[in-house]
């Protein structure tokens, strides 16, 4: 079960005014202040409505299919030879990721409200593809911004969104990719604000919807919580998830912020490495605003955004949600990175010694895995979130494999 | 205290007239260019200038100032730069109110207290800033008044009468009216409305209100014109000027005068539009 937040908790951000620390806030143009005031609103309201509770874990267990297992994966620790490593699969939640936890909570909140036009942001296709999937359950119109590089290199999650009947929407301004996707998403917002719902995919944009998209994700860490009891009879010891903006590894970490025993890593894409593209907005960026928040993010001197690189389009970001920025700032989460390569490695890893095909954006964080479980004893649990499944994926990591995979 | 905005403001209502706020973007399409774009606007009718601080991912800002963006920023714009151009202007025109727009990271990365008092030292009288609405006020807004320059806001169709008072308290200048919900060049404004919502917020303030989002011809800025105190012109100049602009985005000896062409019908309209 959830520990109740103390007033010294890890887990009492954000403030009213949604900074978590200095970072976090409120930075938009005033036609969508009214609405974020709106849609604030809403979503406190629906917290406290056990009706709305009800229809979500409903629609979760039957829907989604959750619980999502948690697997002991025996020969990947047998071949690392430390720490027991369990893997969280939300991969096998409907549409292949966590994605869809979010998206269920916000489409649901998007009904309560009267909305009938969802738009949607997407990098690797993902939040798109969930997005889409929940408008077809509920009979909405959906909208998908996606960069027009993102399109090429997921192409099967572009037909999966146009099979599903939304409107996948090409994004070529700016780098083409997911940050540009954002800023196409918001100026639709700022120009449909009367009759449309944005449906953001991770814990960022501005205040509520880092901790509303938090608070959906959380789902995954509370059933952590009981699983590990149930196989272990004791909490984690440490927990591993990518982060490009962050939701699955918020949604994994948050409920056990507050145990000081739990080690917490969040892994960055450090694309060609750290010194060359990347989009590791901790490792190699700085405080700054965009996108509706305060966080760390990827620019030049001149406060300019720099464009983000990994082979996982899911991790493109130039940023990274503001709670994690302030989990780094107080030194409650390490946050470390991995490169292209080593994602590419994991990737394998996984794929011949478990039979499981993992999304690159969860390879970040297996890639992680060897080097802070090898150190570990036998009666370490480590927790790695497998965030989605890798069908995506194979185009690319054959590309990197020169065709061969 | 009165800044170069007010004095401005006030002197055109004892003319009985509007003013014509006129956007460029700072380095656009290359420094020089820009320059000389901007010291002709006085001279070509532009009242008040509003100087476009060049970012990497303007969110409210259509297609036509994006693209503008771009253009400056792969000719080395920076705000640092912006800010001298500024200063260059300021050597031989004294009166033309400038107010720089933008988004905030820029001036974040920059420095507040630096950049507020660069911006006042460069001759700059506001500052409009898209991304800080009035729950953001302590980042830039209250610096920047007890720094002497006024801070402009922006209303908006969403802004209701229950927000407008958070909106304006910390207003200064005038007060923006985004004619539009939307991004800038797209939708046209249309004129009752905007009548009805000039009257709304003068309801609630002694400031001058201006209007912008979707101006773009001479006819628009006479009917806008009789009902604001300012009609604001953005995208359809930096049409104007993409208009003359090469397959690689280069200027050339068509492009300051495709600008104050433009500008000088605009004002034409402006003026009309009281004794229309």
């Amino acid at each position: 079960m959830n520990v109740s937040p103390t007033p010294n908790s890890f887990r009492n951000g954000p403030d009213e005014r949604g900074h978590f620390g200095m970072h976090g806030g409120r930075f938009v143009a005033e036609t969508l202040m009214p609405l974020i005031h709106e849609l604030e609103a809403a979503y406190n309201d629906a917290k406290k409505d056990p009706a709305f509770k009800r229809e979500m874990t409903h629609h979760l267990k039957h829907y989604v299919g959750r619980p999502s297992p948690i697997y002991f994966a025996e020969r990947l620790t047998e071949e690392i030879g430390g720490a027991k490593i369990y893997l969280k699969r939300e991969d096998l939640n409907h549409t292949g990721a966590h994605k869809v936890n979010n998206v269920l909570g916000q489409i649901m909140l998007a009904r309560r409200m009267g909305k009938k036009r969802i738009i949607a942001e997407t990098g690797a296709g993902m939040h798109g593809v969930a997005t889409a999937t929940l408008c077809a359950k509920f009979g909405l119109e959906c909208i998908v911004y996606m960069g027009a590089v993102d399109i090429e290199r997921q192409r099967p999650n572009m037909m999966r969104m146009n099979a599903l009947g939304a409107k996948v929407v090409p994004v070529t301004s700016g780098s083409s990719t997911l940050k540009d996707a954002m800023n196409e998403a918001l100026r639709d917002w700022v120009t449909n604000v009367g009759s449309t719902f944005y449906c953001i995919g991770t814990v960022a944009g501005p205040h509520p919807y880092p901790a509303m998209v938090r608070d959906f994700q959380c789902v995954i860490g509370d059933e952590v919580r009981v699983q590990m009891q149930e196989a272990e009879g004791r909490l984690p010891d440490s927990l591993i998830a990518c982060i490009g903006g962050g939701s699955n590894a918020m949604g994994l970490f948050h409920p056990f912020l507050d145990d000081a025993s739990v080690e917490i890593y969040g892994v960055e894409a450090a694309g060609h490495g750290l010194d060359k593209l990347h989009a590791a907005s901790i490792a190699g960026g700085r405080p700054g605003v965009l996108h509706g928040n305060r966080t760390y993010l990827l620019m030049d001197k001149d406060g300019q955004i720099e464009e983000a690189h990994s082979i996982s389009a899911g991790l493109d970001y130039p940023g990274i949600g503001p709670e994690h920025a302030w989990l780094h700032d107080v030194g409650r989460v390490n946050f470390l990175s991995a490169t292209d390569d080593e994602a590419v490695e994991a990737f394998q890893q996984l794929c011949r010694i478990e039979g499981i095909i993992p999304a690159l954006e969860s390879a970040h964080a297996l890639a992680k895995v060897p080097e802070i479980a090898a150190k570990k004893p036998k009666d370490h649990l480590m927790v790695v979130n497998l965030s989605g499944r890798g069908d995506k994926d194979l185009d690319s990591v054959a590309a990197r494999l020169g065709g061969k995979i | 205290m009165t800044t170069r905005i007010d004095t401005r403001l006030a002197d055109l209502k004892a003319q009985g007239r509007a003013a014509l706020v006129t956007f460029l973007t700072a380095g656009d399409p290359d420094p020089k260019l820009s320059l000389e774009i901007l010291r002709a606007l006085p001279k070509a009718g532009a009242d008040m200038i509003e100087l476009g601080m060049p970012f990497t991912d303007p969110m409210a800002d259509g297609p036509a100032i994006q693209a503008s963006s771009q253009r400056a920023l792969k000719g080395g714009a920076t705000l640092a730069k912006t800010l001298d151009m500024v200063r260059t202007f300021r050597k031989d025109e004294a009166a033309t109110p400038i107010i720089l727009m933008g988004y905030y990271n820029p001036i974040y990365i920059y420095g507040v207290d630096k950049f507020l008092a660069d911006a006042k030292d460069a001759g700059v009288d506001g500052l409009i800033v898209v991304d800080l609405p009035p729950e953001e006020d302590e980042e830039l807004c209250l610096p920047a008044l007890k720094a002497g320059l006024n801070f402009i806001r922006l209303a908006t169709p969403t802004t209701d009468d229950k927000r407008l008072p958070a909106v304006l308290a910390n207003t200064s200048g005038f007060v923006y009216y985004v004619s539009i919900t939307g991004i800038t060049g797209t939708a046209k404004p249309d004129a009752n409305a905007v009548a009805k919502a000039v009257a709304r917020i003068k309801g609630h303030t002694k400031l001058p209100v201006a209007v912008g989002f979707g101006v773009r011809t001479a006819e628009d800025a006479r009917a806008i014109a009789s009902k604001a105190d300012g009609v604001v012109v953005g995208s359809a100049l930096i049409d104007a000027l993409k208009g003359t602009l090469d397959a690689e985005g280069r200027g050339n000896g068509k492009t300051v005068s495709a600008v104050t062409s433009l500008v000088s019908s605009l004002a034409e309209g402006v003026r009309s539009a009281r004794s229309a």
